[in-house]
């Protein structure tokens, strides 16, 4: 396979979608291909379409979890770009819980996260930062110098060894370091790709539909408001 | 300190293009530690376009083309990417702590982030920012309670005492009401180059260098050396009476003639 996979995960409003444009600005049209999985509405494929030119697809997971949908069409999905003849597939995900990381073991994980966000979000989204390959950190004109240097920290709090873009996103500053690193990618292996950590339990009873509030109501998946970890882990 | 390894003797700006592709009219800019530099054009000439060249330490690879170069030389990674070892602080109007915190916390938090042992240093940048500011500050006050005017007031003392940044960027700070003289006298004293961009005719001539840009490029640099004192005097004087003004008019007077303001 010939297809170079980028999954970029990160909350909503963190400029995902700005650092998508610049990566297409500085890999050329002709080669690149972008899916944009959302819960019901997105616009992101229609305008960089409109804007580029490049083969976009969408899709709404509506009852399901977005992550969760991203994981069963992305082999689809790398296909798709591959009959295309595209060199590269920019997977957007919808970013909600920040608990799922949807990235696969030969793609090149970005998280983006924006600095605005408060000195202590990089904490709360260990698990979305902890497998990526690199953050990129935008709005980074608009934070003190002072914070700019604890947002870093914490990030390296979640991922020591992590790869850090500091990025004014919309005008491109430092992605001449992102780019480095996306011109040194392997391709994807679509067959054999796997997700780098597993997700959270996704099939529980309110997953499949029952409405009532309160463990006792529930069966799989449950806990009761005191336990001694305040984390749940899967059985 | 915490400064990089290798001290910041100059900076060097090479041309790149105007806005309609042809090469600027310039070889080189040079700045050093000390140096003072304005850059001035109507909105929309270049303005921050070329001072985010700097900041970035573009390599031809922003829309200028404008290489920067360190020392002579291309400057390495991690002095690029790393902000605790970039030499540069730049300082614009929206710039903000977002974090809510007093003034105290939020220059412990830089100094831990630093790993610097506070040694009088808290101290030292709230005394700097008050000499920068008429509305002075104190350790127990919020961040987000500040002036526009304290804020970059104390982000600009941020930026000399914890940060020890030799290059500063400041981006049309001057409505913020901060003392300009002091500022530069300052950063001049403390071998800091400083570079504004601004309208403000006082602080372009206050600065020893003037840049002009006109559609997307350098269009002309002025050394005025001591021709234009008589004006900078001139203006000196008028910034104050503006400055009695603006003092009159908080207090709540009426003015029925500006002639008490000396004018």
């Amino acid at each position: 396979m010939n297809v170079r996979l980028i999954a970029i995960a990160g909350p909503p409003s963190a400029g995902k979608t700005a650092v998508v444009k610049q990566i297409i600005h500085n890999l050329g049209t002709a080669k690149v291909a972008y899916l944009k999985i959302d819960v019901v509405q997105a616009w992101e494929d229609e305008e960089l379409a409109t804007e580029f030119g490049i083969p976009t697809k969408k899709v709404y997971s509506g009852d399901m979890c977005p992550d969760h949908m991203g994981i069963m069409v992305i082999r689809d999905a790398l296909l798709w770009a591959e009959e295309l003849g595209a060199e590269y597939l920019l997977y957007e995900s919808a970013g909600l819980c920040l608990r799922c990381t949807p990235y696969t073991t030969n793609s090149l994980g970005l998280c983006v996260l924006s600095a605005v966000s408060g000195t202590h979000a990089p904490l709360k989204m260990a698990p979305l930062i902890a497998l990526a390959d690199v953050a990129v950190v935008t709005k980074i004109d608009l934070v003190s110098q002072a914070e700019k240097e604890v947002f870093r920290e914490g990030i390296h709090q979640s991922a020591p060894g992590i790869d850090i873009i500091e990025t004014n996103a919309v005008q491109g500053t430092s992605m001449r370091y992102l780019m480095q690193i996306i011109k040194q990618m392997k391709p994807a292996e679509s067959e054999k790709d796997t997700l780098r950590g597993v997700p959270p339990l996704g099939v529980c009873t309110v997953c499949i539909g029952k409405k009532e509030t309160g463990w006792q109501e529930h069966f799989g998946v449950i806990r009761p408001l005191a336990v001694p970890d305040n984390l749940y882990r899967g059985e | 300190m915490t400064l990089q390894n290798t001290p910041i003797q100059s900076l060097t700006v090479l041309p790149g293009t105007n806005r309609i592709g042809d090469p600027e009219n310039f070889n080189e800019i040079s700045i050093h530690p000390g140096d003072t530099i304005s850059i001035v054009g109507p909105t929309g000439s270049g303005k921050t376009a070329f001072i985010n060249d700097i900041e970035v330490f573009a390599q031809g690879d922003t829309v200028t083309r404008r290489k920067i170069l360190v020392n002579g030389s291309e400057p390495s990674e991690d002095l690029i990417r790393d902000p605790a070892k970039k030499p540069i602080a730049m300082i614009t109007q929206s710039t903000k702590c977002l974090a809510d915190l007093t003034v105290e916390k939020f220059l412990s938090m830089h100094l831990r982030a630093r790993k610097l042992e506070n040694n009088g240093i808290l101290d030292a940048a709230i005394d700097l920012t008050n000499q920068f500011t008429g509305e002075k500050i104190s350790g127990c006050m919020r961040m987000s309670s500040l002036s526009g005017g304290q804020t970059r007031s104390l982000f600009v003392a941020d930026a000399v005492i914890i940060s020890d940044a030799p290059i500063i960027l400041l981006d049309e700070v001057e409505n913020a009401g901060i003392f300009k003289n002091r500022v530069i006298e300052t950063l001049r004293e403390k071998k800091k180059a400083i570079i504004f961009v601004t309208h403000d005719p006082y602080v372009a001539l206050l600065t020893e260098k003037r840049i002009v840009m006109k559609g997307g490029a350098v269009e002309k640099i002025l050394t005025p050396g001591g021709e234009e004192q008589t004006a900078l005097a001139q203006i000196a004087k008028m910034d104050a009476d503006m400055m009695v003004l603006r003092e009159r008019i908080r207090s709540g007077e009426l003015l029925s003639a500006v002639t008490g303001a000396g004018i």
